[in-house]
């Protein structure tokens, strides 16, 4: 595992010091548990694509040339990229809370604005990291195209922050663990796994259609995988407006929380 | 010189609770003060307020001319504060927790230096690459002192940092914090050992329900409410009217009084001989700052 002092390899104008520190101190943290932050969501998006391909595959088809396997693969990713994103930045911040160390935070002159920065940044990271790990394995299982890398990238980038910043609000509200997993279980899950990852959906009936496009997961997922395929649900510049305008809602309703002192500072 | 700390008419409510009920209080640059006061008398609210994890209801407080609202980020960056509570991060270890203490102020490699010499200080130099979590608790005890000292404050503020710490700990302790007073550091204490501010501080400030009730150089408060203590074994009696006043105690047969001035034994005595109430034992002793305490906070 790497040190805190032997990765000073950038060299940080003092200005930016305080924000860096944290955000060094943020990364090593999921780094130093990296078989449980990256490797563990890195085997479960594997074992899903086992089984829904060895299941599905022959008899799901849902785009013309696309077989079912790779059709999965991108959903898998962004489903883990955003499920690692919020989980970074709430998993921190509950942490801190309960162990009552985010105090050394809450002590330094480090504004809202840098704490808000450093705990999206570590979240984004990490949601980028455990993605690549997939696409990475992924890449010897299928032959997968990229047809439009920046939309792959503006979705990953947009999505891991739209999520890292709900964990930071979820982190600052929550006060107990069994608070966080109701974030986890009631809205997390539900949303991820009712987003078209395993299914287009089109193939729904049109009520649940309906539903589904409420599902801001629905649009990071179409999106993301349209820079895959050049085709989805939906054309991805709708999807990209309505992820970028959820993100900019929820960070500044963040900032704003955190300003304030919610629940931080009484 | 501009005052270390600046607390201009602080009140704080909790809900309906005025936990603070117009707190006003200058300490100099280089000061070793102590603000004591039984629990609940707002002492850790007032630090919150200075440290700015709670918000005043009224009044300001600044940090060497710094508002610790407006000003937050120049308030903080002077102000180095242990708290009560053991807390830790079980991610890294010691230096590490130091190093980035220091770098959320700013400061970076040059800053090395200081940490060994907190590290030394504190005895925590053979522990520098233990993880916090493997840390006995007078050992978190200190890590939590230099994790406070890390960007090498000038004002430091320590919350009870004696509660549970063994005496040769605390003896090291108080010869690093003095030692930093010496360097020109204000340090500001709050403690319920009362021995610690007698021997160590040179002013105190006394708190209760929210206000403060004495604040005075530690001689001036000894003299002031005790000069000395005359504590009389006479067994079971009734004392003359004339000087229950100065009763402080009573224990077994034997009563304590505390004296202003020593013109009193001979008030206490005759009392007494008029009464015929006759005296067993008699012993005189200095007065420390346990008894301006009770006298101040203890009665109610």
């Amino acid at each position: 595992m790497p040190k805190a002092y032997e990765i000073n390899f950038i060299k940080i104008s003092p200005r930016f010091r305080g924000p860096w520190t944290l955000l060094k101190k943020e990364m090593l943290r999921f780094w130093r548990v990296g078989f449980q932050t990256v490797a563990a969501p890195v085997i479960t998006a594997l074992l899903y694509l086992l089984i829904f391909s060895h299941v599905l595959a022959g008899h799901v088809q849902v785009y013309q040339d696309v077989p079912y396997t790779a059709f999965l693969i991108p959903g898998l990713i962004m489903m883990s990229v955003l499920q690692n994103a919020f989980a970074n930045s709430s998993s921190s911040l509950i942490q801190s809370k309960v162990m009552g160390n985010l105090i050394f935070v809450l002590l330094t002159p480090l504004t809202h604005f840098e704490f808000f920065f450093a705990f999206l940044c570590a979240a984004i990271i990490r949601g980028l990291v455990v993605g690549l790990c997939i696409y990475l394995v992924a890449m010897w299982v299928v032959d997968l195209h990229v047809i439009h890398p920046w939309m792959i990238i503006a979705f990953a980038l947009l999505g891991s922050a739209l999520l890292g910043t709900f964990g930071i609000i979820a982190g600052i509200w929550a006060d107990r663990f069994d608070q966080m997993a109701v974030f986890q279980n009631f809205i997390i899950m539900p949303l991820s796994f009712l987003s078209g990852v395993f299914y287009s959906i089109h193939s729904l009936p049109p009520f649940w259609q309906k539903i589904s496009q409420i599902n801001p997961f629905f649009y990071m997922i179409d999106g993301f995988r349209y820079g895959f395929f050049g085709q989805g649900d939906i054309s991805p510049w709708i999807s990209l407006s309505i992820v970028g305008t959820s993100f900019l809602v929820l960070a500044m309703i963040t900032l704003k929380m955190l300003k304030s002192g919610y629940k931080l500072r009484a | 010189m501009i005052p270390a700390i600046k607390i201009n008419d602080i009140h704080k409510y909790f809900g309906g609770l005025h936990a603070l009920k117009g707190i006003d209080l200058t300490i100099e640059q280089g000061e070793f003060f102590a603000l004591l006061g039984p629990n609940g008398a707002g002492k850790s609210t007032l630090i919150s307020i200075l440290a700015g994890l709670i918000k005043p209801s009224a009044g300001n407080v600044s940090v060497m001319g710094f508002d610790v609202v407006n000003q937050y980020q120049q308030a903080r960056q002077l102000l180095g504060i242990v708290p009560q509570e053991l807390v830790f991060d079980p991610f890294f270890n010691v230096r590490e927790m130091l190093r980035f203490q220091a770098g959320y102020f700013g400061r970076g490699p040059e800053n090395d230096d200081w940490v060994d010499e907190i590290l030394e200080g504190l005895g925590l130099a053979d522990k520098a690459h233990t993880n916090m979590r493997k840390l006995s608790g007078g050992m978190k005890r200190r890590a939590l002192i230099a994790q406070a000292l890390a960007h090498k404050p000038p004002v430091i503020v320590l919350d009870e940092p004696t509660a549970g710490v063994d005496v040769e700990l605390r003896q090291m302790l108080w010869e690093f914090i003095k030692k930093l007073n010496r360097d020109g550091h204000t340090i500001i204490l709050t403690t319920h050992y009362l021995e610690e501010a007698e021997t160590l501080c040179s002013r105190v400030g006394m708190m209760k329900q929210g206000e403060i009730v004495a604040l005075d150089s530690t001689a001036n408060l000894l003299n002031k409410f005790a000069a000395k203590k005359l504590c009389l074994t006479l067994g079971e009696v009734a004392l003359p009217a004339k000087i229950k006043g100065m009763l402080r105690s009573q224990e077994k047969g034997v009563f304590t009084f505390a004296l202003t001035d020593m013109t009193q034994i001979e008030l206490v005595l005759s009392a007494l001989r008029t009464a015929n109430i006759k005296v067993i034992d008699m012993q005189l002793n200095e007065a420390d700052l346990e008894d301006v305490f009770l006298s101040l906070v203890g009665q109610q």
